[in-house]
């Protein structure tokens, strides 16, 4: 049972480490980039910017989870 | 990092620090967590409309995360929280219409914290003599971690209760499998309505108001309740996030950079839920609306709205 938490717990580990990486690439490539068009549909379309932000985020958090699931079954099947 | 719409300079470290914390809390306990977003971002520097429909748009991505790994453990009820849906959004307009009238008459800082001060009390005292009642009491399934059947038979030192209010036959009744309970449909949405309205009187999500009234007075097993409002509130806060982004209280960056560590939090918090018992979640949460009055406490005292 101890084996198994701790085969968990650093796969868990592995996995955030990963998942850092990826996060600040993407805030780098991503977000900065976005940042000017959003602020422009912001002060000229308000009814798109609201729309889209809705969008963004629940494109956002489908993507990620998807990514961390896939990140952690990868590391699970290579330490076993 | 700078954020244009908002004009702000904010560390990313920071909101992916925010955000995972906000995580664990909504996907353990089924809340939004404004009630520390909206400090946490207002502590840095954000104007405080900024931090509310922020915080806001932050939460519909946050709540889908959670959601969806609820949804694989079977914690969701999908019919129960589209009902809820609409009683919720009625209830927040009430809210902030009542808050305009106080705003008219002079005197809604005081009435608003004075209310929700008793409210966030009222609540944890409730759940702390509920919940340590019916861990004493032994009951089967009352602290043991919960397997698929007993999800649905979820003890409490209150149900005597909620069992009178099931049986109250106003129709229509509605069945809700998932949950493995049959309900007045109008008793839904007053529960709803009443989550909706502190909604809008008091602002933040209210799902310290709407996961303990699912709980005892619908008789929704506790990790029915906290997937569900999880569900319900995807709902209310896209409203919501719509509504503010067109007032121009929305940044989207920066709830996107909260929200890359939520989507950790949130999962963590989800899994987790599977370990613990419905009375221990629900002992638990008991700190989270006394957290909530004191900052209201606070506010009160030194005039700085956090």
């Amino acid at each position: 049972m101890k084996k198994e938490t701790a085969k968990t717990l650093r796969a868990f580990l592995i996995e955030l480490a990963i998942y850092a990486v990826l996060v600040v690439g993407y805030f780098f490539l991503v977000l900065h980039f976005l940042g000017e068009g959003l602020q422009r549909l912001e002060q000229h379309h308000r009814y798109s910017y609201a729309g889209l932000a809705i969008l963004l985020m629940i494109g956002q958090a489908v993507l990620l989870q998807n990514v961390t699931t896939f990140l952690l079954r990868l590391i699970r099947g290579r330490t076993e | 990092m700078f954020f244009p719409i908002s004009g702000a300079h904010i560390s990313p470290i920071y909101l992916v620090i925010v955000g995972f914390v906000i995580g664990i809390l909504g996907g353990f306990f089924g809340v939004g967590g404004s009630f520390i977003a909206g400090p946490a971002l207002r502590v840095v520097g954000l104007d405080w409309n900024f931090a509310v429909g922020t915080d806001l748009a932050h939460i519909v991505g946050k709540s889908v995360v959670a959601v969806r790994q609820h949804r694989a453990f079977g914690n969701v009820d999908l019919k129960l929280g589209l009902i809820m849906a609409l009683g919720t959004i009625a209830g927040a307009e009430v809210g902030a219409q009542l808050i305009q009238i106080l705003k008219r008459a002079g005197n809604v800082n005081l009435v608003v914290s004075i209310v929700s001060i008793a409210v966030y009390v009222s609540i944890s005292t409730f759940m702390i003599w509920e919940s340590r009642k019916t861990l004493r009491s032994k009951k089967p399934g009352a602290a043991a971690p919960p397997t698929a059947v007993s999800k649905k038979h979820d003890p409490s030192s209150f149900g005597h209760v909620t069992r009178s209010i099931q049986r109250l036959n106003i129709p229509p009744l509605i069945k809700l499998p998932s949950s493995g309970v049959t309900i007045s449909l109008w008793i839904i949405l007053l529960v709803a309505f009443v989550g909706g309205l502190f909604s809008g009187f008091l602002g933040g999500g209210a799902g310290y108001i709407r996961m303990p009234s699912m709980v005892y007075v619908l008789g929704i097993p506790t990790h029915l309740a906290v997937g569900t409002d999880l569900f319900e509130i995807i709902i209310s806060a896209s409203y919501g996030t719509f509504s503010h982004a067109i007032k121009g209280n929305v940044d989207i960056l920066i709830a996107l950079v909260m929200h890359t560590g939520a989507a950790i939090g949130a999962q963590i918090g989800a899994i987790s839920t599977q370990y613990f018992a419905g009375p221990k979640i629900r002992l638990a949460f008991v700190p989270l609306p006394l957290i909530g009055a004191a900052i209201v406490i606070y506010t009160l005292m030194t005039g700085h709205k956090l």
